[in-house]
Order: structure tokens, then sequence, then C-alpha cells
């Protein structure tokens, strides 16, 4: 299984990244975790620049092939003023169109966040939830929610941070092979 | 008095959808103004041995916005990837005159529920090219919530945008099969 990892914060040492590479050192057997980087060259979403699926912007085609190469996503935000991230919300409007060519439709995906304050980035993260599933995604509960991020990840992702990671790989995992298992019938 | 016996009594035989004629949807209230309302282009349905089945395929829901149409397909609404089609099937059907009440269970998202459908029915009668009909004008509120249909958005008042009941309708005609 494939998931492509995006993290909603573009700093090079950035909490959400470490998660992901977290996720990605815990992952299971046979789960591989694909890291995103290409967020801050994707421009800023305008229709006059959204020619149909062979018209977007390069930077656009290859986070849209990078998802439709993925069996699952596994999105790491962190929190601007109570919501998603410009970059991460500007993506996943570029890559929602047309709508029912979506590359995350029906594909399962799980969020997690963190960030330096009390709350992880709940709203971001419940926010992300949210444009997943208009995207339409199969988007799962499970999470990993990290507040006071610069102390809990202060030694890196720890022994209990790696389990909840790999929790949430195996709940999409566990997606992943139903969906093959309902294709294959 | 034969008269009335006849047309309190269920038809027999085996009867089934003229889909042109007919129509299966559904309305809900959206922003607490408009019953917003869709149809399913592809359906089935049929009245054998006093048992009625419809089925109706997610596919072909029909609303007029394409990206809502989209939406409607996922995992958000009716998951149609997993759950392709509404069903329906009767356990018991009871006609007083021009009323109908049938009770069945109503399957939406892969979640079987009991639900009572009240209406009203027509015919048997032979219509102007000879061909026998019974006409079926039925309708049901089920709450989306009861079947794992549960997105919503808030309004800016706080409250949500979209009403927990949906009506489902069905208008049919029924045609008596060739024996």
């Amino acid at each position: 299984m494939k998931v492509l990892a995006l993290s909603g914060s573009l700093r090079s040492s950035s909490h959400n990244t470490e998660l992901l590479r977290g996720a990605a050192a815990a992952a299971p057997a046979g789960v591989e975790v694909l890291l995103y980087e290409g967020l801050k060259e994707i421009p800023a979403y305008d229709a006059d620049d959204d020619l149909g699926l062979d018209g977007q912007p390069e930077a656009v085609g290859r986070l849209r092939t990078a998802l439709s190469e993925a069996d699952a996503v596994l999105v790491a935000t962190p929190e601007y003023n109570h919501s998603i991230p410009g970059a991460l919300k500007n993506a996943l409007d570029w890559v929602s169109r047309p709508l029912a060519s979506s590359p995350v439709r029906n594909k399962p995906a799980a969020v997690i966040s963190a960030s330096t304050g009390m709350f992880g980035g709940v709203w971001a993260a419940a926010e992300t939830r949210k444009v997943l599933g208009a995207l339409g995604a199969r988007v799962l509960e499970d999470a990993v929610v990290v507040p006071k991020a610069h102390e809990r990840l202060a030694d890196g992702v720890g022994a209990e941070l790696a389990e909840e990671l790999r929790a949430v790989l195996e709940a999409l995992l566990g997606e992943v092979r139903e969906r093959e298992t309902a294709a294959a019938a | 008095m034969t008269t009335l016996q006849e047309t309190t009594a269920l038809p027999t035989g085996t009867w089934s959808a003229d889909t042109v004629h007919s129509s299966i949807g559904f309305a809900v209230r959206y922003t607490g103004t408009v019953n917003f309302k869709g149809e399913f282009g592809d359906f089935a349905a049929s009245l054998e041995r006093g048992r009625l089945e419809g089925v109706a395929q997610v596919a072909s829901i029909e609303v007029d916005d394409e990206s809502l149409a989209a939406h409607l397909q996922t995992p958000d609404f009716f998951d149609a990837e997993r759950h392709p089609e509404l069903r329906f099937r009767s356990e018991t059907i009871t006609r007083d005159g021009d009323r109908v009440r049938i009770d069945g269970e109503l399957t939406i998202k892969g979640v079987t529920k009991p639900v009572v459908i009240e209406g009203a029915i027509h015919g048997p009668a032979t219509d102007a090219f000879g061909i026998e009909r019974v006409g079926l004008e039925l309708s049901t509120v089920v709450n989306r919530h009861d079947f794992g249909v549960s997105w919503n958005v808030p309004l800016p008042t706080g409250e949500p945008a979209l009403a927990d009941d949906v009506t489902i309708a069905a208008d049919l005609t029924l045609v008596r099969a060739e024996s």
C-alpha cells in the first residue's frame, strides 16, 4: 500500500513533516509512506489558469499524479488562525477540479495534526477532514493530535507517538484492503 | 358492492414499473428554506404475489449541479462505491379504497431499517392502449442519520444547512407482465 503524505507546513523543520517522517518509520509491513514535497510550487488557485485536467499548472499535475498513484492519503496539518494553512487548502482546491475527477475520490484518507498550542491543531484537522470529504475521499476519524509539539517532539517522534501513527496507518490499510476486496468481488 | 370489492383488493399477478412514466426521488430541506429534490434516473420496481420491491441506482442520481452530483456519490453521502443501490422490499401491503399502507424494509448505504410507506393506489385499470396498469403514489420520511448519511455544514446562525428528515417518494405506474 502506498500512502501519499502531505504536510500542511512548508517549514523545513516542520513538526507536522516530522510526524509524517515518523509515520513512514513506523509503517507496518507492506505500507510505504511517500512524503510529497511539491506543495510550495503550486500557484494560487485561479479559475483562469484551470484549463481542465490536461491544462492545469505542472505543479498541480504532479500532485494529482502522486495522489492518483497512492492507495491512501495521510495529511498532517498545523493550524493557522484556527484553520487550514493556505498552501494545503490551495493544493486541495486545485485537485478538486473537476470534482468528479478528484484523485482522492473514494480513497481512504486520514488527518493528523501538531501545533505548538494547547489543542494540537484539532480545528485545522477537522476542517481538513471536511475538505477531503468534499473531494470525495473516504475520510477516517482515526487521528493523532500533538499539542505543544515543540516540547513533545523535542527529542523526535517517540515510541508512544510512533505507535499512534502506526495505528492510523493500520486503519488506512484496513480501508484499502476493504476496497480491494470489494473491487475483486 | 362488487365494484367496491374490486377496488379494495390488491392486484394479483406480476406487475413491473413502466419507468418512463414513473419516478423515484428524494426531498430534503436545505438552508431551512427550500425543499431540495433529486431523482434516480435508473430504477426498477415490481409487484408480485403481493410484494412490492424496488431498487434505485445511486450512480443515476440526477441533480442540476455537476459538483453536487459528484459529491452525492461519495462517502459523505450515499457512498456509491460500497453501496451502489437503494433497495425496498415490502412485508405487508394494506389497501383501503384508494389508500394504501406498505410496511417494509428500506436499505440505504448498506443500512436496512423498517419503514412505513403511505399513499394512494389506483387501479388496476386498462389504459387507452389496452395495457393493464396499477398506480402507486408513495412517500415516506426517514431520518438520514439512521442510514449513516450524516453530512452537514453549519449556517451562519449555527443551525445545520441540511435537515435530518428526508422524504423519499415514488410515483409508479406498474404494468401487468405478459404471462
